[in-house]
């Protein structure tokens, strides 16, 4: 038992590999289910995934050209009522946007037009900039001189400098590449947005 | 004293318990390899206190850390109040908490200095390759270290800079948005991502970190320091097969390097005593507000030791490029040893372009780390984009100017003149 083996000795070398391939194989494929679990375990938990339920808000009481915000999911929703001069301003400056038609942004089919909204009265948006997910201000006041010239009015996020329209499309020159997201949502009634659902109908 | 230690057998009389020791443990052996028998560079200048410094800054943000760790709560609704406790309450909480916060922004102003030694020596060239990558994987170690640490006291810096950083990597193509939601544990920077910072910062990053220095020293004693002049002094050996040109570490090097962490102490006391926030430079004012996610502070910059890459991700105006460049202008530094082509390694004896070249970087990353503290509107914006260009033609240049230009020679023996 003790002796060392010699090269001369009968040893099947190839067989040796073999099996220490196949053993160092099956140990890897082990590790690598073995660290599932660990992976899994940083993804939401069950109540962070429970607490992520639609929002309801009222709007009744917000005047046009005023923005309320509600938290859907941790993050600031934004809802902006349009004034119709507001709505009209938003036509003028396709030519300085980054995309003008939400063809590379991420927004519900019923919001995938020039208002990024169900109704061009109300525009809903998740806050957070899609550049680095800071909150970008409301700067709805246009011709603000430290905003550029013909500043036609949006959101100013003050982290990296994004500007977005009052449809919240990204301006040329920002370092956010796509506008900013649309949260799917509905009106329950005339009064109430739902945040978090595509159709509302029969929830109310 | 110095030379009857060196063989690795001692001849001398030993006490029983030295020779009971040395059966079982190789002290004297490690003692006449590491330490007196291990012979340094004799002509290493200031440039060389700051690998000692950093191992002190190591072993004191270990030390307060582990005091902090029994005082503070981690978690949404108890993070920041724990924090005010050790800061009003706890019996030199304060000093403990400033030594901690303090200590981060002096662990990178040494290890900073001493990043620049090996660029300006050349210390990365061969045969020191792997010490260079070890000590780059280091910093990077201590980076997130650093990051994770700050979102810690969960002020409203700490949130909203874990929500700029975490964000970083929404911009890989594909599975960013996935990797974002999976890092946070949470729709949102939340309790669950604070709690695993937690973790990672006490735990995990600090064990990685000390297996990296070990690999860094080993590597180091095995080829060698550099020094000043950028030649091999295990090259040049006398009769006895020591190098002509070096001295043993101990008690040489071990007594100046005594000296340089007395008055480095001197320093850091000032700072910690006086100014333990240098004005919102090394604990920002935003952060002494808890945190809240309906409100971004107006201005968002990292702590200083980080905004020459906040501003150049910031000078980009692509997001996604903007991601790239930024995580290149680190990683970038993982290359240098194959980048530079020149054939001698000190600045000492590189030509004017060279110098020039090193002058202009260094510079550009001081602009830059004061351009990152600043709001990205305007003439900052445009600067910023100047000097990350000139950021990373130095390392285009470092590749390109050794073509042109001719170096003088090495000398055979170090330069040194003896006190």
């Amino acid at each position: 038992m003790a002796e060392v083996l010699n090269a001369e000795d009968d040893v099947d070398l190839s067989r040796r590999k073999f099996l220490t391939t196949a053993t160092v194989a099956t140990g890897a494929v082990g590790a690598a289910f073995v660290a599932v679990p660990f992976i899994a375990s940083w993804s939401p938990s069950e109540r962070a995934r429970a607490l992520g339920l639609p929002t309801e808000v009222d709007v009744s009481k917000l005047e046009p050209g005023m923005m309320t915000t509600a938290t859907w999911r941790k993050q600031r929703i934004y809802i902006v009522r349009r004034t119709p001069e507001m709505v009209a301003s938003l036509a003028k400056a396709d030519s300085s946007l980054k995309d003008p038609q939400s063809e590379d942004s991420e927004q519900p089919e019923y919001a995938k037009n020039e208002m990024r909204a169900r109704n061009a009265d109300y525009l809903v948006l998740i806050g957070n900039c899609t550049h680095l997910g800071c909150l970008p201000k409301a700067r709805f006041e246009a011709g603000q001189p430290e905003l550029g010239a013909n500043w036609p009015g949006g959101f100013f996020c003050p982290c990296h400098g994004s500007r977005f329209d009052l449809a919240g499309r990204v301006f040329e020159g920002s370092p956010a590449s796509v506008n900013l997201r649309v949260p799917p949502y509905d009106f329950a009634n005339d009064h109430t947005l739902v945040i978090g659902v595509d159709s509302a109908k029969g929830a109310a | 004293m110095g030379t009857a230690a060196q063989s690795p057998a001692p001849t001398q009389k030993r006490g029983a318990f030295a020779t009971w020791l040395n059966k079982r443990l190789p002290v004297d052996e490690f003692v006449s390899t590491q330490l007196t028998g291990y012979f340094a560079p004799k002509n290493f200048n200031f440039w060389y206190y700051f690998g000692v410094l950093a191992l002190v800054m190591l072993v004191l943000q270990l030390v307060t850390g582990i005091f902090l760790t029994m005082f503070y709560k981690p978690g949404e609704a108890t993070a920041f109040d724990s924090v005010e406790f050790i800061m009003r309450e706890v019996k030199f909480g304060w000093l403990i908490r400033y030594l901690h916060s303090t200590g981060a922004s002096f662990f990178f102003i040494v290890v900073y200095l001493h990043m620049f030694r090996a660029l300006l020596y050349g210390s990365y060239k061969y045969p020191r390759e792997l010490l260079w990558i070890f000590g780059m994987l280091v910093y990077l170690a201590l980076m997130a270290e650093a990051f994770m640490g700050y979102v810690l006291p969960w002020g409203n810096m700490s949130f909203w800079g874990a929500q700029v950083i975490v964000n970083l990597f929404g911009t890989i193509p594909g599975i960013g948005p996935g990797l974002v939601e999976w890092i946070r544990g949470d729709y949102g920077i939340a309790d669950a991502t604070l709690n695993r910072f937690f973790a990672l910062h006490v735990v995990a990053i600090p064990l990685a970190l000390l297996l990296l220095v070990v690999l860094h020293l080993v590597a180091l004693r095995h080829s060698g320091s550099n020094n000043p002049d950028g030649i091999e002094i295990k090259e040049r050996v006398g009769p006895t097969g020591k190098p002509l040109d070096g001295i043993p570490f101990h008690p040489y090097y071990t007594v100046k390097d005594l000296v340089s962490v007395g008055v480095f102490f001197v320093l850091f006391a000032i700072v910690v005593f006086f100014v333990p926030t240098l004005g919102g430079l090394f604990l920002e004012t935003p952060n002494f507000e808890p945190a809240n996610p309906a409100s971004t502070p107006d201005h968002i910059a990292p702590t200083w030791y980080f905004t020459p890459y906040y501003a150049i991700l910031r000078a980009v105006p692509d997001q996604r490029l903007g991601a790239l460049l930024m995580a290149l202008s680190v990683v970038i530094f993982l290359f240098l040893p194959w980048l530079d082509k020149s054939p001698v390694k000190s600045m000492r004896y590189r030509g004017w372009l060279s110098r020039a070249n090193l002058g202009v970087f260094a510079v550009s990353f001081l602009v830059l780390m004061y351009l990152g503290l600043q709001p990205a509107e305007g003439l900052y914006v445009i600067l910023a984009r100047i000097f990350t260009v000139l950021y990373f033609a130095y390392f285009v240049l470092l590749f390109f100017i050794p073509k042109f230009e001719t170096c003088a020679t090495p000398p055979e023996r170090v330069r040194f003149h003896a006190h």
